[in-house]
């Protein structure tokens, strides 16, 4: 067995114990860690495929800012564990058929059979002087795939938007200032000159 | 050698792990939406398998772009789920029935 294909077959074995831990465990915390970690074995196994920077946006983006917010809510949510605990077990049968099934028919299509060596060869390997992955990536990202890109950075400004207008909470009983009018305020709408007599 | 079936296998396994993972979890949209992060990411792993066996660049930017628009989706959903919960004290499934659905 090669070195490799030693490297692949520990961390496919690990990507798929922490898939099954992440639908398993009852405690919502576990269950984001263990999916931390199955995001470090895929990221693992897109090293083997040669995507290095996709393997450490994933890292990057993936654990370092997606998990964390998962994390945060569900400690900022207290949901009683006891709740969660029942009814795990009625739907135990038809969810470990419909997946198996679905397993079994995936695997019949892109099994060796479709996709194997003979069908799909190993691709040479990259030559050391050749145009580094992220570069190479770069290179697309700006030149021919530009106007998507664009969007996407679009698309990433109304998530922002989006997610802190739907959490922003007014407090009726909130003392804040209204700056508009604070600065639109006139001299008329605060002194008042009264006329008196003098008093001797 | 490692074949391209043994990463699309790897990506099958964890894509059905992720659809049992729907049926089990009923009680906990949080786990759904973990469920939804893991179906992602065995979608991305038959890109990039793809990607290098046939030595296409266009597979590894189509995963760039699932990445970004997988983080915008995470976002915005955990903050309807703030939502949800500030509003009905709860974020089981079964209990968000106002639609008769």
């Amino acid at each position: 067995m090669s070195y490799e294909k030693f490297i692949f077959y520990i961390f496919a074995a690990l990507l798929v114990y922490s898939a099954s831990m992440v639908i398993v465990r009852r405690n919502p915390v576990h269950s984001a860690l263990f999916l931390v970690f199955a995001f470090f074995n895929s990221a693992v196994l897109w090293m083997l495929l040669e995507a290095e920077f996709l393997a450490i946006t994933l890292v990057l983006v993936y654990v370092g800012a997606v998990m964390v917010l998962f994390l945060f809510v569900i400690m900022m949510l207290d949901i009683e564990l006891a709740a969660i605990k029942a009814g795990f077990v009625r739907y135990m049968g038809v969810g470990a058929l419909i997946a198996l099934a679905m397993l079994v028919e995936l695997a019949m299509v892109v099994g060796p059979a479709h996709f194997g060596l003979d069908k799909y060869a190993k691709p040479a390997a990259t030559p050391a002087n050749a145009l580094p992955n992220t570069e190479a990536i770069g290179e697309q990202l700006y030149t021919v795939y530009l106007y998507p890109f664009e969007i996407a950075a679009v698309i990433l400004l109304v998530g922002i938007v989006a997610a802190i207008g739907l959490t922003l909470r007014r407090r009726p009983e909130k003392k804040t200032q209204n700056i508009t009018e604070q600065v639109r305020v006139k001299r008329a709408d605060r002194v008042r000159l009264v006329k008196m007599d003098a008093e001797r | 050698m490692i074949a391209l079936s043994d990463y699309l296998i790897v990506g099958a396994i964890l894509f059905s792990l992720s659809v049992a993972g729907i049926f089990l979890n009923r009680k906990n949209l949080l786990i759904l939406l973990m469920c939804v992060e893991l179906m992602l990411l065995a979608v991305n792993m038959n890109f990039i398998a793809f990607s290098h066996f046939r030595g296409d660049l266009a597979g590894q930017i189509f995963v760039f772009f699932i990445l970004t628009v997988a983080a915008a989706e995470a976002a915005i959903g955990l903050a309807i789920l703030v939502v949800l919960f500030r509003n009905r004290r709860t974020i089981d499934v079964e209990e968000l029935d106002t639609l008769k659905g």
